[in-house]
């Protein structure tokens, strides 16, 4: 499963770590845009697979962020 | 009067500060980070200096480089808009030690109201009504606990240093408690380098009313009325009007007395907004006072006919206000809007590139804008990128005005609030005039 951005903006923190389990509704990453933090929370348990982003980066709406297995 | 002023600022009140100067011969120096290198602000400035990187801690908010550039412009006077270096008792003091008028109050005045504990007890020492709640910080949960038993729940968990709606929150019972007043006491440690709590009780269907005053530096003092801004999302305003359509004549007199008592009473200077909650039986209590200019301003200008930043420079400049409370009226009705670049349901950010821009023009009709066609909104400040501002003869014309100008307005390439907007105006409650803090709760879904 892919865990996509919700809005543009920068990466500001990574809350994860590839290989780990985590639950449905866990922090993946936390988007910062126009003073603004947004979690970006995983839909399913499972294990991380693969992280698409570095912290600073910025991504689009849409952008994978995570792979979800 | 002033020569030369530095704008330390960015967007449409950068631009709209530079307007009023133009007016009064004033020369501008604006600072723009480099996310800005294309901005409106750096464009009508006389000059511009680079300030810095696009993060804010490393631009709009680096006081040092604020005053090294307003050295090197020779510039005489420093303005600092809102947002930003705007309440930084710090860097108003900065500026008064380098020689350099600080367009705004005494840096001391700014601590002091910054600092939302003893800014409770300057009012009530002052004779304004402030919401029922504690006068001293509360450091234990077991105080916290006690207080709230006392005062009644559901009661506000505030921040003494807090602002923009960070560091607090509604508590409805007592088990709740704790965990709220905990994390947030930590959570304003963190952002504010200060956890000092209080506890205030929650005002039900609250009204959220402020009163804009103007005080020159020889104790003479106005107020410009009031204006009701209770439509917000996140804590922070969407709507404003001006006048409020709930307040009698009674409450509204008032409210600008006590404002104006205040005011004098802190010896304050310059443009400043005492901000009231205002419950359904018009009892008014102090919530706190922004000693600054405020992005809802441009209403009190339509309905006064005075333009506040001018007033703003000429009392920063040592002048007399040349205005009386009794030459004073209200002339019609008001109504601001703020166009967020901002999904309109979930009200998250939406940065990115502006294909076409096109605000509305007509009769009775104001922007304020920091954007433009063919134009690039980056993710690193604020999602307002302009105000849409209009004056009617009455509260129903305005709403009238103001339907057609959003429906006209023009924005592609990103998302924004103009359909939440739309809604709003266009429901029966809003205008009823049932407009209370809770709005968007109860009636935007």
């Amino acid at each position: 499963m892919e865990v996509k951005a919700t809005m543009a903006g920068s990466v500001w923190k990574i809350t994860v770590e590839q290989g780990q389990t985590i639950e449905e509704g866990q922090d993946v990453v936390i988007l910062e845009s126009m003073k603004m933090e947004i979690p970006i929370t995983a839909e399913q348990s499972g294990v991380v697979k693969a992280l698409k982003v570095n912290e600073g980066a910025f991504v689009n709406e849409g952008d994978v962020i995570a792979i979800i297995e | 009067m002033i020569n030369k002023l530095v704008i330390a600022n960015r967007g449409e009140i950068a631009v709209r500060i530079i307007r009023t100067c133009k007016k009064l011969n004033i020369q501008t120096v604006s600072v723009y980070s480099e996310a800005d290198k294309h901005a409106p602000h750096v464009k009508m400035a006389d000059k511009s200096y680079l300030i810095g990187p696009p993060r804010v801690q490393e631009s709009y908010l680096n006081a040092e480089k604020v005053i090294a550039i307003a050295k090197e412009a020779k510039a005489d006077a420093i303005h600092p808009g809102y947002g930003f270096l705007s309440e930084n008792a710090d860097f108003a003091k900065q500026c008064e030690q380098a020689g350099f008028i600080f367009v705004g109050p005494r840096s001391q005045v700014i601590q002091k109201m910054g600092n939302k504990i003893e800014a409770r007890r300057a009012m009530k020492e002052a004779g304004v009504p402030i919401v029922p709640g504690t006068e001293d910080a509360i450091v234990t949960v077991e105080d916290a606990l006690l207080h709230a038993n006392q005062i009644g729940y559901p009661v506000m968990v505030k921040a003494s240093a807090g602002g923009g709606g960070v560091g607090m929150q509604v508590v409805y019972k007592e088990a709740e408690l704790a965990e709220a007043f905990t994390n947030n006491a930590k959570r304003a440690q963190s952002l504010f380098g200060d956890g000092a709590m209080f506890i205030e009780k929650k005002i039900d269907n609250a009204r959220h009313i402020e009163v804009q005053v103007l005080a020159d530096t020889y104790g003479n003092t106005i107020h410009l009325f009031e204006r009701e801004c209770s439509i917000q999302r996140r804590n922070q305003k969407v709507i404003e009007e001006a006048p409020s359509p709930f307040i009698s004549e009674a409450t509204r007199l008032e409210m600008g007395e006590k404002a104006v008592q205040a005011t004098k009473a802190l010896h304050y200077t310059n443009a400043g907004t005492i901000e009231f909650l205002v419950d359904e039986e018009e009892n008014y209590y102090f919530l706190e006072m922004n000693t600054r200019i405020q992005v809802e301003h441009p209403i009190t200008e339509e309905i006064t006919g005075i333009d506040i930043v001018e007033k703003q420079l000429e009392i920063a400049s040592g002048k007399r206000l040349n205005l009386t409370q009794q030459e004073l009226s209200i002339q019609g009705h008001a109504i601001e809007t703020r166009i967020y670049a901002e999904d309109p349901s979930t009200f998250f950010p939406s940065p990115g590139h502006i294909d076409i821009f096109q605000p509305p023009k007509g009769y009775g009709i104001r922007n304020e804008i920091a954007v433009g066609t063919n134009y690039d909104v980056t993710p690193f400040y604020d999602p307002m990128i302009a105000k849409l501002i209009v004056h009617g003869k009455t509260r129903d014309e305005t709403i009238a005005l103001l339907k057609e100008a959003l429906g006209q307005y023009k924005v592609t390439g990103i998302k924004t609030n103009i359909s939440m907007l739309l809604h709003v105006i266009e429901h029966e409650q809003f205008k009823a005039g049932n407009t209370t803090t809770n709005y968007l709760e109860l009636y935007y879904k």
